[in-house]
């Protein structure tokens, strides 16, 4: 009864908040319903028992993620009318997409006798103890190729972005840790009316 | 389906009892410790801190939350209404839902989950959000600014908190608090993984936003960086949501390195001091070093910041995990509770 309430509540959240990213004017608050919705789907995992996923969800996603949208989008100087005018344009793309993805979620269903085996998380094993156990044995090289994979995105944006900047002034903490005092501060007693003359 | 009946009603009562027993000490302990702050920095600037409102200043923090109460909520003309009230809000309330996992006691926990660890992690990198959303809903330079620094930051430290984590959980075998706890009976985590500590530590200086990495809110740059906008009881918010960070944090290296609630021999006169006064007596000690922080540190450079994090912190933690999992595979001691079938 209370797991069909919340199951309600973080469902339609989740969808609620899901067509709130696609309708909102504002960009960042698309991504602040996005966020929303990553929260409320991490709900839904706890309901199926899946509290390594949803925590997963939320420090990944959530916690990662998208405040890196959320810092690109807030960055950029974005042009209200010029976003509506792409629209149209970019219709059939998303529909193409959203259309490709429904089909996969209502083949999963039809099909869900055929899918192989749930692993069973209510038993004594805890899920993270048995989320690891076929991560790290039977995925194995599924689990180091994604890494890899990442790994070339990441080295893919740093080549993209990285460039060498002229007149920058950068601190050596090197050279800053090895300054002793006497490399830079000389004591001269001046005497009146004299002055320190250079040698 | 008799779900309402007066059970339900009970159970219901019991937890929003227990949450209660939480909170309310957690509110008063934010309260005093505003207060401790002053005194103690005070005391070390060799001054005496504010000691005229009640007996030693006790009633101070009162008298300012009584200030802050009765003063005026702006809204700024070009602020994002919505984000704006939101943001506050969300800050509080994340310091606080943390503590639903923190055990205090053997059995002192309101919810005793699996994954205690991941979830106090998780809602500890939600924290960001509030700031961000501060920033950006406030319209305004200083906030934007302040806000950009500080998401940065919160971001970058969290990886090597995270790492550091690790080394724990490596040499527990279990996400859960309690069992963290119980794996340091024979030793503190502190003493093996002393330097994991030390740069834990560190990182929740700037997780908190605290000195010497308060450059969120480095007052002769950015006035006071995300929050400028804010007046009255929503700056209130952000003020209590961070000092409940604080005691956060400290009952997180508490947990994760200085035993918990467990005492510091199990010898006859300290084992029968219940636990949460142990656990209580931890999180002020690492409170006050907090504050000593911040009452001997020069802030850091931005850029240095930065450096420390993820040039020094990020590969050490990294090279500790490491270490970490080939001594305990080498000695055979990784812990395998539940047995590894």
């Amino acid at each position: 009864m209370i797991e069909t309430i919340f199951f309600y509540l973080f469902a339609s959240v989740t969808c609620l908040a899901g067509l709130m990213v696609i309708s909102s004017r504002n960009p960042v608050h698309s991504v602040l319903f996005l966020i929303l919705s990553f929260f409320n789907a991490a709900g839904l995992f706890i309901l199926l028992g899946a509290e390594f996923l949803a925590m997963l969800l939320v420090v990944v996603y959530v916690g990662a993620v998208a405040v890196l949208f959320l810092f690109v989008v807030m960055m950029l100087d974005i042009n209200f009318a010029e976003l509506r005018d792409g629209f149209q344009r970019y219709m059939p793309l998303g529909l193409g997409v959203g259309g490709l993805l429904l089909t996969e979620i209502l083949f999963v269903f039809f099909n869900r006798e055929n899918m192989p085996e749930r692993l069973d998380l209510t038993t004594g094993v805890s899920n993270t103890r048995a989320l690891g156990r076929v991560l790290y044995t039977d995925y194995i090289y599924l689990f180091q190729i994604a890494g890899l994979i990442l790994l070339v995105a990441m080295i893919g944006a740093i080549t993209l972005t990285l460039r060498k900047r002229e007149n920058v002034r950068k601190q050596s903490i090197k050279k800053q840790n090895e300054r002793k005092r006497e490399d830079t501060i000389e004591v001269v007693s001046v005497p009146t009316g004299v002055g320190i003359r250079k040698p | 389906m008799n779900v309402f009946n007066v059970n339900y009603f009970f159970e219901l009562g019991w937890i929003v009892l227990q949450i209660l027993i939480v909170v309310v000490p957690l509110l008063i302990g934010v309260a005093y410790l505003t207060l401790a702050e002053r005194r103690v920095i005070g005391f070390m600037q060799l001054r005496k801190g504010p000691n005229v409102v009640g007996p030693f200043g006790l009633l101070q923090p009162f008298a300012d939350a009584l200030k802050l109460l009765s003063k005026e909520t702006i809204l700024p003309a070009g602020a994002d209404k919505v984000t704006f009230v939101i943001a506050p809000m969300l800050t509080f309330v994340l310091a606080l839902v943390a503590w639903a996992v923190i055990p205090f006691g053997d059995t002192l926990v309101i919810a005793d989950i699996n994954v205690g660890i991941l979830y106090l992690f998780a809602i500890s990198s939600l924290g960001v959000y509030g700031v961000i959303m501060a920033g950006w809903a406030s319209n305004s330079k200083y906030a934007f600014l302040g806000a950009l620094r500080s998401a940065a930051q919160m971001v970058s430290y969290e990886v090597s908190m995270g790492l550091v984590i690790i080394n724990v959980l490596l040499c527990v075998g279990s996400l859960n608090l309690s069992d963290i706890i119980e794996a340091q009976k024979s030793m503190w985590f502190a003493l093996p993984l002393f330097p994991m500590f030390v740069i834990f530590f560190i990182s929740t200086l700037a997780e908190t936003n605290r000195a010497p990495f308060d450059l969120p809110e480095g007052e002769s740059e950015l006035v006071a960086g995300y929050f400028v906008e804010y007046s009255s009881m929503s700056f209130a918010l952000f003020f209590l949501g961070e000092y409940a960070n604080m005691i956060l944090m400290s009952a997180m290296t508490t947990i994760l390195f200085l035993g918990g609630w467990l005492p510091p021999l199990d010898i006859y006169p300290l084992n029968i001091v219940p636990g949460p006064i142990w656990f209580i007596s931890k999180i002020c000690l690492v409170l006050f070093v907090f504050l000593w922080m911040r009452a001997t540190t020069p802030r850091y450079r931005y850029d240095q910041l930065m450096r420390l994090g993820w040039k020094v912190f990020l590969p050490f933690s990294l090279v500790w995990v490491v270490l970490t999992a080939g001594f305990l595979i080498c000695f055979d001691m990784l812990p395998v509770n539940g047995g590894l079938s």
